[in-house]
C-alpha cells in the first residue's frame, strides 16, 4: 500500500524516517556534509572545524517531570554539538507559539532555557518568535540550531567504529520517553521516574581529556539505543554486540515498558551518551564518565565485532542470542 | 510499579538448568507450538530458539488477536471511521493494519478521528466527554480482553451513556485448537498453551480439546523459564508417551479460571461463527453483542455488512499462523512485506510471528 500522507511514524526517528531524509531531503539538498546524516554536520571555515546542528522540539506534554520543553531544546542541541566532537558555543532560539498560550507558562520556559543555557555554557544569541491562530500548533514549538569548535585533535563520527572497540552507555535507558509517555492524557500510571534531560557537553570534555582513541559519540534520543547502534553498524559497516544484563535500566521502567510491550532499546533519552572506545581505554573512559553528575551509572554494553557487519546483535539475560534491528515506526502499546 | 518477582523467572542459573535438562530428555523430533504471540515475542527477545536442542522446532500458532483478524473486519473498521460524527477508539495494535485500500493509521493522517487508548474505560471516558458524537471501541482480542470489552458495555449501560458502541471482533482460543488439527497437512505433536488467555478460561477448558486429541498440552507464563519449564513438561510428556493437560503457569492460572470474568464475557456476548484470517470460519469462534445489548453494537447502529473482502495475492500469512510455513518461506517477506510497509498483519501486529523474524531473527 502506497504511503501518500505523512504518517505519525514519519516522525519516529526509525526506518520510515529515514525514508522520507534519504527519498526527499537527500535528493534535493545533496551536499557531501549532510550525506554523512550526523547529529550536526561538521565545516572546515577559515581553517576551523565547526560542528552544527538543529533540532525542533514538539514535545507533548510541555512540562513534564525533570523538565520541560525549553530546557530540552537547550540540551538537545548542545548534546548534538558535543556528539560530533564539538564545544557547544552559540545557540539560536525560534519559538512558534499558539494564539491563547499562558504568558506565565512562557515565561516559565524561558527562564529555564536561560539556566539551561548557563548551565551547559552555551549562549543564546539570536532568536525569532511567531504566533498562529488557535489550532495551527500545539501550544509551543521550538527549534534550536547551534555551533560548536571541534578541537584540532577530536574526529568522531557514526562511521569511525572499529572491531575491538568498547561500548560505553553513559547511564539507564529510557527514562524520559517512558515519562513524557505516562504524562499524556488517557495514562494514568502514578510513577516517580523522570526525565533524563541534561547537557552532556561537561561528560563529552571529560571523555576526551581521559582518552584521544574515541571513535563514535552518540546520544540515542528518538529511537533509542537500538537505533543508534543500528545506524553505527551500518555506517562503520562493522558488527556489534551487547549484552542485555549489563543494560542499565530502572525497575519502573521496565514495569511499564513490560505492561506495555515496550522495547526500552527504542524508547528516547535526553541525557545519555554511547561511546565507542578503544579497548584499552575502555576502563579510563569509563571511569571518566562515572565522574560526571549525569554519568554515574555508566556501564560497558558491548563491543564490536569483526562478523555480521552491519547487525547489532544482544546476549539475552538467559544467554540466548538475537538481532536488534532498526526501529521501524513508532512502538504501539499491544492488545494484551 | 516493579515488577520484582519477575526477576526469578528470569534467572540465568534456573534457565539453564532447564535447558540443560530439556537436552539430556529430548531423544524424538517433536514440533512444538506455542499458540499465543506473546509466547513468540517472549521467545525471541530471549533468544529461546537457539538454546534448545535442534529436536525441538518451536511453531508460532494463531495466538496473536491483531493476526487473525480478517481482512473484512478491518475493512468493516476503516468503513465506521468514515461515517460522519464518529470519534474510533482502539488499542494501538490495530492502527497499521492494512485493510484493502486503507489502514486506520492512514485515515488518522487523512482527518479522521482514530484515537489509541489503553483501556476500555478510557474510551467511555471520551464518550462521556463528547455527548454530540458516536463514539465506537474496536473490540479485538481474546477471551483476555473481551471481559473488559463486555464490562464496558455494562458500565455505558449503568452510567446511561448511549453515544458508545463496540464493534465486536472477538474470538476465543479453545475453538481455534479444533480447527487446526483439522487443517491439511499440519503437523503438531504438542501445544504450549496461551498464559493470559488461560487465567481468564481456566486449564479446564482446553478439556475437550486433550480428550479428543490426547496430545502434550502444557499451559505456560511468559518468563524465560516459564517457557522453559513448560517446553521440559512436553518433553517429558513425549518421551514418556503420557501425554497429559498440564499448567505449568499455576502462580497465575487455575482450573476454573476466573469465573467472574467468563460470567460478564458470556453475559454480553453470544457465540458466532467467525472468520479467522487464514483459518477461514470456525463456527462459534466468535463473540457477537447479545440482541439485549444491541443499543451499543456497532455493527447494528452502522448497518455495516462485512464483505467479502480479498486476502492479498502470495501473502502467505494463513499458512504461517496454522505452522505449515514460516516467514522466511513466504515470497513477500522481507522483499514486499516489510514493517515499514506490511502486507498482512503476521508482520503489523508487534506480537505478530513475521514482525518478530523479522526484528530478532537474521537469516544471514
Amino acid at each position: 500500500m502506497k504511503i501518500d500522507r505523512i504518517l505519525l511514524d514519519h516522525g519516529s526517528g526509525g526506518k520510515i524516517s529515514h525514508s522520507l531524509t534519504l527519498d526527499i531531503m537527500l535528493p534535493a539538498f545533496d551536499n557531501p556534509m549532510l550525506s554523512k546524516l550526523n547529529d550536526g554536520a561538521i565545516l572546515n571555515i577559515g581553517g576551523k572545524k565547526l560542528a552544527f546542528s538543529t533540532d525542533t522540539y514538539v514535545v507533548d506534554p510541555i512540562f513534564f517531570p525533570g523538565g520541560n520543553i525549553g530546557e530540552l531544546a537547550i540540551y538537545g542541541t548542545v548534546n548534538d554539538i558535543a556528539m560530533c566532537g564539538g564545544i557547544p558555543m552559540y545557540l539560536s532560539a525560534g519559538l512558534v507559539i499558539e494564539e491563547g498560550f499562558l504568558i506565565s507558562d512562557l515565561e516559565k520556559i524561558i527562564k529555564s532555557m536561560g539556566a539551561a543555557a548557563e548551565k551547559a555554557g552555551v549562549k543564546v544569541v539570536t532568536g525569532d518568535t511567531k504566533v498562529v491562530p488557535k489550532g495551527a500548533a500545539d501550544k509551543i514549538f521550538i527549534n534550536t540550531s547551534g555551533v560548536g569548535l571541534i578541537p584540532d585533535n577530536v574526529d568522531v563520527g557514526s562511521d569511525k567504529a572499529l572491531p575491538g572497540d568498547k561500548i560505553i552507555l553513559s547511564g539507564t535507558i529510557a527514562d524520559h520517553g517512558i515519562t513524557v509517555l505516562t504524562q499524556r492524557e488517557g495514562m494514568t500510571f502514578t510513577s516517580s521516574i523522570k526525565s533524563d534531560t541534561a547537557p552532556l557537553n561537561g561528560m563529552v570534555e571529560r571523555i576526551f581529556n581521559s582518552s584521544r582513541d574515541v571513535h563514535v559519540l552518540r546520544d540515542p534520543t528518538r529511537g533509542g539505543v537500538g537505533t543508534s547502534l543500528n545506524e553505527i553498524a551500518e555506517k562503520s559497516n562493522c558488527g556489534i554486540k551487547i549484552y542485555e544484563n549489563k543494560i542499565p535500566l530502572k525497575n519502573e521502567v521496565k514495569g511499564i515498558c513490560e505492561l506495555l510491550g515496550f522495547d526500552p532499546l527504542y524508547i528516547a533519552n535526553e541525557g545519555k551518551l554511547i561511546a565507542f572506545v578503544a579497548s584499552k581505554d575502555a576502563e579510563k573512559v569509563l571511569s571518566a564518565i562515572r565522574e560526571d553528575e549525569f554519568g554515574k551509572d555508566a556501564c560497558i554494553i558491548g563491543e564490536v565485532v569483526s562478523g555480521h557487519p552491519g547487525k547489532v546483535f544482544l546476549e539475552t539475560g538467559i544467554g540466548g542470542t538475537r538481532m536488534v534491528d532498526m526501529l521501524t515506526g513508532d512502538q504501539l502499546p499491544r492488545i494484551c | 510499579m516493579t515488577i520484582k518477582h519477575a526477576d526469578e523467572y528470569r534467572d540465568p542459573d534456573i534457565s539453564r538448568k532447564l535447558v540443560e535438562q530439556i537436552t539430556n530428555l529430548s531423544k524424538t523430533k517433536i514440533r512444538l507450538m506455542e499458540v499465543c504471540g506473546t509466547h513468540t515475542m517472549s521467545i525471541f527477545r530471549n533468544g529461546i530458539r537457539n538454546l534448545i536442542p535442534e529436536t525441538i522446532s518451536l511453531l508460532s500458532g494463531p495466538g496473536c488477536p491483531v493476526c487473525v483478524t480478517a481482512q473484512n473486519e478491518i475493512d468493516a473498521f476503516i468503513e465506521i471511521s468514515q461515517k460522519p460524527d464518529t470519534i474510533i477508539t482502539t488499542f494501538g495494535d490495530l492502527m497499521r493494519v492494512p485493510g484493502t485500500g486503507s489502514s486506520l493509521q492512514k485515515e488518522r493522517a487523512g482527518g479522521k478521528d482514530i484515537r489509541m487508548v489503553y483501556s476500555t474505560f478510557d474510551a467511555i471516558e471520551i464518550a462521556r466527554k463528547n455527548p454530540d458524537k458516536k463514539v465506537i471501541f474496536l473490540g479485538v482480542g481474546f477471551e483476555t480482553t473481551a471481559p473488559t470489552v463486555a464490562a464496558s458495555i455494562l458500565s455505558a449501560r449503568d452510567m446511561k451513556i448511549d453515544n458508545y458502541f463496540v464493534y465486536s471482533a472477538h474470538k476465543t482460543v479453545p475453538l481455534a485448537l479444533f480447527a487446526l488439527m483439522k487443517t491439511e497437512g499440519i503437523k503438531i505433536d504438542g501445544f504450549l498453551l496461551p498464559g493470559h488467555v488461560s487465567v481468564i478460561i481456566g486449564t479446564g477448558a482446553y478439556l475437550p480439546f486433550f480428550n479428543q486429541f490426547q496430545m502434550p498440552c502444557v499451559v505456560a507464563g511468559f518468563e524465560p523459564s516459564d517457557i522453559l519449564q513448560a517446553i521440559l513438561m512436553l518433553v517429558e510428556q513425549t518421551e514418556n508417551k503420557t501425554p497429559g493437560l498440564e499448567n505449568a503457569y499455576t502462580r497465575a492460572v487455575s482450573f476454573e479460571g476466573n469465573e467472574k470474568a467468563v460470567r460478564i464475557m458470556n453475559d454480553v456476548f453470544e457465540p458466532a461463527d467467525v472468520a479467522w484470517r487464514g483459518i477461514g470460519i470456525i463456527p462459534g469462534s466468535g463473540l457477537k453483542i447479545r440482541d439485549e445489548f444491541s443499543d451499543y453494537d456497532a455493527m447494528k447502529k452502522f448497518e455495516i455488512t462485512e464483505k467479502d473482502s480479498k486476502e492479498p495475492n502470495g501473502c502467505a500469512c494463513g499458512e504461517i499462523l496454522t505452522g505449515l510455513k514460516t516467514p522466511v518461506e513466504c515470497p513477500l517477506y522481507k522483499k514486499i512485506c516489510t514493517p515499514v510497509d506490511p502486507v498482512g498483519p503476521c508482520m503489523v501486529s508487534s506480537e505478530g510471528t513475521c514482525a518478530a523474524y523479522y526484528k530478532y531473527h537474521s537469516s544471514d
